[in-house]
C-alpha cells in the first residue's frame, strides 16, 4: 500500500520582524513516514516543536525548507510549495484534524458544526446530522445542548464537539493535537476505541499525547521530535 | 472537486491617481466558490482594486478577464459598456458598505430585490412579489416589510436587504466592500453568519474588502495583505494569520485586541 504521508527535511524556524527581525530555529530536518492503519505518536518536552509539526502538515503553518508529500486522492501533493486550493482540497479529502480549541462560529448549533465536514463530501444533510448525533451519544455529550451554538459550552464539551467533528469523517490520514487534554477518564476510552477503529480502517494517524496512559494503549510508533532540534547557534 | 480554468484573473493591475499610486501591478487568479479577502489598513489601495477588478474604474495598466455561464473567458475592459453592464446587473453582485450606495432608497423592499429579477427579463409580477419575499426571509427580514422603504429599515436590516438584491439573480462572483463597517457588534455578527451561510450554500465566489482580521478569518479561504498598493503577502486564510512572514503582516496580526 502507497505511503498516505513523507516528511522529508523539513525546517522550521519564526522570525519575529517586530524584535528587530530576531530568528528562532524551531526544527530542523525532520524527517519520518506514517503508515496507513497505524498511529505515530510525537513524543518530548514541551515547546519541542510538536504542534508546530501538525500545524506544517495542515498547511497552518509555513515551512522554511523540505517537503511534506501527501497521496491526495491518487496525487502526490507537496504540502509546502501547494496552492491554497489545492491545499483546501487536501483537508476536505485527505488530511483531518482535530486541534485542542474550536473555533466557534456565531449562531452554528453543535450538530451542525459536526455534520458539516459530511457535508462537504457531498453527504446529504438527514444523514450528516444523524451521524453527528451518533458521534455525541458514543462521547456522551448531553443531548439538551446537541442544538446549541458551542461557544458557551465547558472546555470538556467543546474538546468532544471537536473530536466528534474530526472523527466523523473517513479523511485517510488523520492528525490528533492532544485530543484527550480536556476529558474524563470515560471519555478518554471513548477516544481510544474510536483512535482504534480508525486503524482498523487504515487510517494513518499522528497524535500528541500527554497523558502517558492514553499513549500506550495507541501508539505503535514513536517519533522522538527531539531529535529534530536545531544545532544551537554559537 | 477542482476546477481547472479560474473564474477571474487579475493581471499586473495598477492605478495611478496623478503622481499617488493606487494600486501597484497586483495579480492573481480567483477560482469558483472561493472567497478572497483583501485586507490592510486604510489607503493601502484595497478598495481601488475591488473597483479595478469589478469594472467600476478604469485601471491605468494591466488586464482583467473572466470567465462566463458560457465557458468563455473574455477581458473585461475590452467588451463593451452595455455588456459590462449587462454581466454586473445578472452574473455578478456588489455589496457596497454603505446600503444607500446599493439600494434605492425611495421605492419599496420588495422592489429593490425585484428589479434586479426584472433587469434579467423576469416579467411575471406574481412570481417576482413572491421571489422578492422569498430572499426577504432569506436574509430574515419579516415579509410583512415588503412594502416598506429602506429608509424605515434599520442599519443592519439595510444591508441585508442589499445582500437580498445582490444574491436574488443567483451571482456567480460577488464583490463586498466593508459589508459590516458602521454596524455595532452584535448586528455585524449576525450579517456574517448570514454571509457565511449563503455563500458556502449558493457557492458563490467573493471577493471581500475588509480591514477587520476577523472577518477574512470568518469569511474567507485566502487572503492578500495590501500595503502601500502592493500586495505584500498572500496565502490560505489561517497560515496568513498563524503564522504571517511580512513585518507589516506580523504588526497586523499583533494589533488585534483579544477580548
Amino acid at each position: 500500500m502507497a505511503t498516505p504521508l513523507l516528511v522529508s527535511d523539513v525546517s522550521k524556524s519564526f522570525t519575529m520582524h517586530l524584535r528587530d527581525g530576531m530568528t528562532i530555529p524551531v526544527l530542523s530536518k525532520v524527517r519520518f513516514a506514517l503508515e496507513a492503519g497505524k498511529c505515530a505518536v510525537l513524543g518530548g518536552p514541551s515547546g519541542v516543536g510538536k504542534s508546530s509539526i501538525l500545524k506544517m502538515l495542515y498547511g497552518n503553518y509555513a515551512v522554511d525548507n523540505g517537503q511534506i508529500l501527501v497521496n491526495h486522492k491518487g496525487d502526490l501533493i507537496d504540502i509546502v510549495t501547494a496552492e491554497p486550493r489545492s491545499i483546501l482540497s487536501v483537508r476536505r479529502e485527505t488530511i483531518g484534524y482535530v486541534s485542542q480549541f474550536l473555533q466557534v462560529l456565531p449562531r452554528v448549533s453543535a450538530v451542525d458544526v459536526v455534520a458539516h465536514p459530511l457535508l462537504q463530501r457531498g453527504v446529504d444533510h438527514v444523514t450528516a446530522r444523524s451521524r453527528a448525533e451518533e458521534m455525541f451519544d458514543r462521547l456522551n455529550l448531553p443531548e439538551k445542548l446537541w442544538h446549541l451554538p458551542p461557544a458557551t459550552f465547558s472546555g470538556g464539551e467543546q474538546q468532544r464537539v471537536n473530536i466528534a467533528r474530526g472523527f466523523i469523517t473517513d479523511h485517510p490520514v488523520l492528525l490528533l493535537d492532544e485530543p484527550t487534554a480536556s476529558l474524563d477518564a470515560v471519555n478518554r476510552a471513548v477516544v481510544v476505541d474510536l483512535i482504534r477503529e480508525k486503524k482498523k480502517h487504515n487510517v494513518a494517524l499522528l497524535g500528541i499525547f500527554h497523558d502517558a496512559d492514553v499513549r500506550e494503549e495507541v501508539a505503535d510508533m514513536l517519533i522522538d521530535v527531539a531529535a529534530f532540534a536545531p544545532e544551537l547557534a554559537a | 472537486m477542482i476546477d481547472d480554468s479560474p473564474l477571474l484573473r487579475a493581471t499586473g493591475v495598477s492605478k495611478f491617481y496623478g503622481p499617488r499610486t493606487g494600486c501597484l501591478d497586483v495579480s492573481f487568479d480567483l477560482w469558483p466558490g472561493e472567497v478572497l479577502a483583501l485586507v490592510g489598513e486604510s489607503g493601502s489601495g484595497k478598495t481601488t482594486l475591488l473597483n479595478c477588478i469589478s469594472t467600476r474604474l478604469l485601471p491605468t495598466s494591466g488586464s482583467v478577464s473572466y470567465r462566463g455561464r458560457d465557458g468563455e473567458t473574455r477581458d473585461l475592459y475590452k467588451m463593451t459598456e452595455a455588456e459590462r453592464r449587462f454581466l454586473m446587473r445578472t452574473d455578478w453582485g456588489f455589496v457596497h458598505q454603505n446600503p444607500a450606495d446599493g439600494l434605492r432608497m425611495t421605492v419599496s423592499a420588495g422592489a429593490n430585490v425585484g428589479e434586479r429579477l426584472m433587469a434579467v427579463g423576469h416579467r411575471h409580477y406574481g412570481d417576482i412579489r413572491a421571489a422578492a419575499g422569498d430572499w426577504l426571509s432569506r436574509v430574515e427580514i419579516t415579509t410583512d416589510r415588503l412594502d416598506d422603504l429602506p429608509r424605515t429599515f434599520s442599519g443592519g436590516m439595510r444591508q441585508r436587504l442589499q445582500i437580498a438584491r445582490n444574491l436574488v439573480t443567483n451571482p456567480r462572483l460577488v464583490f463586498m466592500d466593508e459589508p459590516t463597517g458602521g454596524l455595532d457588534v452584535s448586528v455585524q455578527a449576525r450579517l456574517l453568519d448570514l454571509v457565511r451561510s449563503l455563500v458556502t450554500d449558493l457557492d458563490i465566489a467573493m471577493v471581500i474588502v475588509t480591514h477587520d482580521l476577523a472577518v477574512a478569518r470568518l469569511l474567507s479561504d485566502r487572503m492578500m495583505v495590501m500595503k502601500d498598493g502592493r500586495v505584500i503577502e498572500s496565502g490560505l486564510t489561517d497560515r496568513v494569520l498563524d503564522d504571517p512572514q511580512e513585518p507589516y503582516t506580523q504588526l497586523l496580526v499583533s494589533s488585534i485586541l483579544q477580548v
